[in-house]
């Protein structure tokens, strides 16, 4: 090719294989797409689809027509009221419950060689290994009147009389809080141990004492992590039903369980898709408020790091 | 607001010693850095130059020796009680805090005004020539204006030793070539004792008052870039620093030989076996006659390799050592290079003849 060929072309670039080149790109858009198409068609069936349904079912009224007597009800009953405040209460005390056990203790795992790390993580995860309902029962066992826990504090001499530890918020909070705490140490663990201690030397260097640069550089980059753990733990405990049940003994009544009788109970769908609407949709305004004030992306653990 | 009205502080380091296992990271290290120098403690990797910056910052706990700053005694000391400056190889930037944050920050945890915070902060960035980058937030730096906020950051508490461990090691070498020029300005200005860590055997040698070499955790040699470059005290200190080619030579009383010929030097000898060290661009292409004062060397060029602003050439000598040359290109030299093949006669002023000990520690 001479120079001067060369120069032709450069200045026909602009139209130059420009239809063929736009096409291709093109189609490779649209392969792309199509190859997650399944997963699409799946989300539609298995999420979309109910939730709609769910949506329609609880406009639906005792004769069969449109209604918004399931709403109304919910507005009129003082119950309803109780059983929200109920589920966003147990809600939140297990969430803090599990930040005061669950960021000293994946500090601790955080600061250990990574052997010995992934040796108490399993610790962590192994309950994962056993059913819910039997680690639930389990629970019941010890905390009973006559339980484990019990005779011993009384042996111990802790307390004098056998103390009600279990058919109340006690119990259920001692429950969901074991069974949670996986849910937060996991991901708070991930981030502290992505802490550069670089960081932590630099603090040092600076002229912070080690409690000042927890609070002031450690602790600020664990939050990701920390709001990611926390997130989940909430958001799960909104819609516990196994736990709460067995061990509150019928005193903690939340949504689910709720939900649970009107269909059981009632066979009033139309009553437990209407609490079920509501539940989702306060729980999205938390979280929107949440994101709001906290900034969604480090919540959802992308922020610093 | 300078330094000036702080007396920068000397660091004698004695015997300081940290294994690892079995392998001893520093070995009986002994050094005295003068207030105010720029100290180049320069070495391979694995060497013991960061192990003993750490020591000096206080991160490495040494299993024994002594570390002076002043007259004080630091070694027991806590990192944060020492009261000196670094400069991270990471940069180290707290990502959670803007550019103003992280300069401040070693002021609020020394509990100073808001006021003076701001004004210490203020100078800082001037003195990076960084003014007005303050709210910026440290991912939206680039990694040149990391390393000035890093900078900035160490020298803001004033403090009278600053740290640096291979600060320039992320950025590209045009950059770098900049802040080389620029560190050493800045250390001019505020005055205090650096130590700076490399393997960079040419940043060494561009910024630095002195050079400690450093290998196996123990000092080769502690001089000025010109002795470490022209006098190396053995082999591997010739050997790390700049090119070299190594003849074997023979000893006779005080006279020493190569290839039979005695070689005209001017300095003593060396103890121990002996080396002719050659520095590429100290040796010559001998054309016509030279002055009685030189060594020659009778070769076969075996390559001959353009660099653009200089040529590489190397030739084979009788008794099969090898040497290279470097040479200038000028457009007259550019055609009349030497061929491959052809027999080439090269020479080493006396004052480039440099004897060495062939010992490699």
């Amino acid at each position: 090719m001479t120079a001067n060929s060369m120069s032709d072309t450069s200045s026909t670039c602009h139209s130059l294989n420009a239809t063929v080149l736009k096409r291709n790109a093109w189609w490779e858009q649209f392969a792309q797409f199509g190859l997650c198409s399944p997963a699409l068609l799946l989300v539609l069936i298995i999420l979309v689809l109910p939730v709609g349904w769910l949506f329609s079912v609880s406009f639906v009224g005792a004769n069969g027509g449109f209604s918004l007597e399931n709403y109304s009800r919910m507005v009129e009953s003082k119950s309803y009221y109780r059983i929200f405040i109920t589920t966003f209460q147990v809600s939140l005390l297990s969430t803090g419950l599990c930040i005061l056990i669950g960021y000293p203790f994946s500090y601790f795992l955080s600061q250990l060689p990574s052997r010995l790390a992934s040796l108490c993580l399993i610790t962590v995860l192994l309950p994962f290994w056993t059913s819910l309902l039997v680690r639930t029962y389990a629970w019941l066992v010890l905390l009973q009147r006559k339980g484990l826990v019990n005779d011993w504090a009384i042996q111990l001499g802790l307390w004098e009389e056998p103390i009600k530890l279990v058919h109340n918020m006690t119990g259920t909070l001692i429950g969901m809080v074991h069974i949670m705490l996986p849910f937060l140490v996991l991901p708070l663990y991930n981030s502290m141990k992505a802490i550069d201690r670089s960081y932590l030397n630099a603090a040092s260097n600076l002229g912070a004492s080690p409690v000042r640069i927890f609070w002031t550089v450690f602790f600020p980059l664990s939050t990701p992590g920390l709001f990611a753990g926390a997130l989940i733990v909430f958001v799960l405990c909104l819609g516990f039903f196994v736990t709460p049940a067995v061990l509150g003994g019928g005193k903690v009544i939340m949504v689910s369980m709720k939900i649970a009788s009107n269909i059981e109970l009632f066979v009033n769908w139309g009553a437990a898709s209407a609490l079920g609407v509501i539940l989702l949709l306060l729980t999205m305004i938390i979280l929107w408020f949440a994101g709001r004030f906290l900034g969604f992306d480090r919540m959802a653990g992308s922020g610093v790091g | 607001m300078t330094n000036q009205d702080r007396e920068a502080l000397p660091i004698t380091i004695r015997g300081v010693t940290k294994a690892y296992g079995r392998t001893k990271a520093l070995d009986a290290v002994d050094l005295d850095i003068k207030e105010g120098e720029f100290l180049t403690l320069l070495g391979p990797s694995g060497s013991g130059k960061t192990t003993l910056l750490m020591v000096l910052a206080g991160f490495t706990r040494p299993d024994c020796g002594s570390v002076l700053f002043g007259d004080k005694e630091v070694i027991h000391m806590p990192p944060h009680l020492r009261d000196v400056g670094m400069v991270f190889q990471s940069y180290a930037l707290f990502p959670h805090m803007t550019v103003a944050g992280n300069i401040g920050y070693p002021l609020r945890v020394r509990g100073i005004s808001k006021d003076e915070i701001q004004k210490r902060c203020e100078w800082a960035l001037e003195t990076v020539q960084l003014g007005g980058y303050g709210e910026r937030r440290v991912e939206q730096l680039s990694g040149g204006q990391k390393q000035r906020v890093a900078l900035a950051r160490s020298i803001v508490f004033e403090p009278q030793i600053l740290l640096m461990d291979e600060p320039l090691s992320a950025l590209d070498k045009k950059l770098r070539d900049h802040m080389q020029i620029e560190l050493r300005r800045l250390h001019e200005k505020l005055g205090m004792t650096t130590v700076y860590v490399t393997h960079d055997q040419r940043e060494a040698l561009t910024m630095s008052d002195r050079i400690a070499v450093v290998n196996h955790g123990k000092l080769m040699q502690v001089d000025t870039p010109a002795r470490i470059y022209d006098q190396p005290a053995n082999r591997f200190v010739a050997d790390f620093i700049g090119d070299s080619a190594f003849l074997p030579v023979t000893r006779s009383g005080n006279t020493a030989s190569y290839a039979g010929t005695v070689l005209k030097i001017d300095h003593a000898l060396p103890d121990g076996d002996l080396l002719l060290m050659i520095r590429p661009e100290r040796l010559k292409i001998q054309s016509g006659t030279i002055s009685e004062d030189s060594n020659s060397f009778d070769g076969i060029v075996s390559d001959v390799v353009y660099q653009g602003d200089s040529f590489a050439l190397y030739a084979t000598l009788p008794d099969g050592q090898s040497v290279s040359l470097r040479g200038v290109i000028r457009s007259s030299t550019l055609s009349a290079l030497p061929k491959v093949g052809a027999p080439i006669k090269l020479y080493l002023e006396r004052e480039d003849t440099v004897l060495i000990s062939a010992a490699e520690v």
